[in-house]
């Protein structure tokens, strides 16, 4: 199967920024017909964020943010890893089991349809309430004319 | 002078006991989860993760709630935890301009491209004590269709283009300085000890974990004259930045999640500079979660710290580098303070031996003179 850098980039995005819940529940029935070799087990560890001086300058180490990461071999011997932001590790190991099926063209448009578009669209929802949220602060400040002649 | 001392080990596990029943109060009283730290003192949670050096709600509300509160014993948890983790990689440089606007405010353009956004401030509110919160179960918990769109508000659509930045306005007329990418590598104060004079990128890591209070007063003494620099907070900004890495074994960049952070970014008084033009300067603030007073306080130091840059002679704690930076690590401070806890008995027995012989002396000498 013919797949891009960036789709599997966009997948691999979209289940590293799930609700663990939410992605487990969406997934659970069919990573459960699939048999997986654990090829790195789930393992907690840190990596380094960097920030720009000025917002886009030179980079500086701003400090450390946890991440899962996981590789799993799948039955058609396809390669799936994460990396995913936090320690819960059902979560890297749910996504790298996801990334390594993803690849294989017997369920890619079902993962697709069934996983991928349903958390895409559950991601814009929520971003779009918190905007609307944070909308309602925007303010029009505005200066007075004094009182001097 | 340290001497070993044996003993007191059940009395030292009884304190610990004790601490424990202190820190869990009143047991007629629920205990506090750390879901419910988390979510309900995000700030507290914030300044934990920030000077903690490391991004993770849960684990710094973990922190807050075992230190009983003691922030700065919790960001010491969370700095000892961070020593067991391996280091997986390091992420590519966040990118604040496509940062999600949860806040957005400029104190030098009333009207500017994006628009002020308050978000969840503190700013203008009266102080005053507001007692509904600790009415129980009388105040209604803010509906979820208070916050969600209205059909009213539905009506404008919210913008989920990136907002520019407010100094690039400056710099587009060449009245600012500039910053620019040199793709060299920054410096990591967790892995080489900081020398003197010191780089920038150091600087700014060892600003980004120094302690708020230590922090804010130096830059306050910046206003007050000690290292005057002359800030208008030019923009601050908080909210959500995707974080990537680029895996060896991928060899192409992935996003691993996002983190909420605070971005200040100050004008500083003009000089003229060493190209013959007249510009205004810059500091940089920033920190994890919503810590604006600390990226605040972060950006006047980096300033203040930029003296030596702009030939401005250093008269000031806040423009001394290796003041500031030696003294602005609260693990560091709270952890030479507190040794002076330790048993000192040899070290003190000299000390009053020695004035014991002093006055011995002195008391011998007068007697001899009246002699």
């Amino acid at each position: 199967m013919n797949i891009s850098t960036e789709q599997r980039q966009r997948w691999i995005s979209v289940l590293a920024k799930a609700p663990t819940e939410v992605l487990l529940k969406l997934s659970d029935s069919v990573v459960s017909d699939m048999q997986f070799e654990l090829i790195r087990e789930p393992e907690i560890g840190l990596t380094q964020v960097r920030a720009r001086m000025g917002g886009k300058g030179d980079a500086f180490n701003m400090g450390d943010m946890t991440v899962t990461r996981c590789v799993v071999r799948s039955q058609g011997d396809s390669l799936g890893f994460s990396y995913v932001a936090g320690r819960n590790k059902a979560h890297a190991l749910r996504a790298a089991q996801l990334d390594a099926m993803l690849q294989l063209s017997d369920f890619h448009q079902h993962l697709t349809d069934n996983v991928i578009e349903p958390l895409k669209q559950q991601a814009s929802e929520s971003q779009q309430v918190k905007q609307q949220a944070t909308a309602a602060t925007k303010v029009d400040f505005f200066t007075l004319v004094r009182g001097e002649d | 002078m340290y001497v070993a001392v044996k003993g007191g080990e059940k009395a030292i596990s009884a304190a610990h006991e004790l601490l424990a029943k202190v820190r869990r109060g009143d047991t007629r009283e629920a205990e506090l989860s750390v879901k419910q730290v988390e979510q309900q003192l995000p700030l507290a949670v914030a300044r934990v993760m920030t000077e903690g050096a490391v991004y993770d709600p849960e684990l710094a509300a973990l922190a807050i709630k075992q230190s009983a509160g003691d922030l700065v014993e919790a960001i010491f948890l969370l700095r000892a935890y961070k020593t067991t983790l391996n280091r997986f990689g390091i992420c590519e440089p966040i990118n604040t301009e496509t940062m999600q606007i949860e806040r957005r405010i400029s104190a030098t353009y009333k009207d500017l491209p994006g628009g002020q956004v308050l978000g969840p401030t503190f700013d203008y509110t009266h102080r005053l004590l507001d007692f509904s919160l600790m009415a129980e179960g009388d105040v209604s918990e803010p509906s979820v269709a208070d916050i969600s769109p209205s059909a009213e508000m539905s009506a404008e659509p919210v913008s989920v283009e990136p907002v520019s930045k407010v100094l690039e306005i400056l710099e587009r007329e060449n009245l600012m300085v500039s910053e620019s990418d040199h793709q060299s590598e920054p410096t990591d104060i967790t892995r080489d000890p900081i020398t003197y004079p010191a780089e920038r990128s150091a600087r700014l890591q060892s600003l980004v974990q120094g302690d708020e209070g230590f922090l804010l007063a130096l830059g306050y003494s910046t206003q007050r004259g000690y290292g005057r620099n002359h800030p208008f907070a030019g923009e601050i900004r908080i909210g959500e930045v995707e974080v990537s890495i680029v895996p060896e074994e991928l060899g192409f960049e992935i996003t691993i999640g996002a983190v909420q952070m605070t971005e200040c970014e100050m004008v500083n008084g003009f000089t003229r500079h060493r190209d013959g033009e007249v510009k205004f300067t810059r500091g940089y603030g920033v920190g994890f979660g919503q810590c604006e007073r600390k990226a605040m306080a972060m950006a006047l130091v980096d300033r203040s710290l930029q003296a030596a840059d702009y030939d401005e002679e250093v008269v000031s704690p806040a423009q001394q580098e290796e003041f500031v930076l030696s003294h602005c690590d609260n693990v560091e401070a709270a952890g030479f303070v507190s040794h002076l806890k330790l048993p000192h008995y040899v070290d003190f027995q000299s000390e009053l031996e020695l004035l014991r012989r002093i006055r011995a002396a002195e008391q011998s000498d007068s007697a001899k003179d009246m002699n």
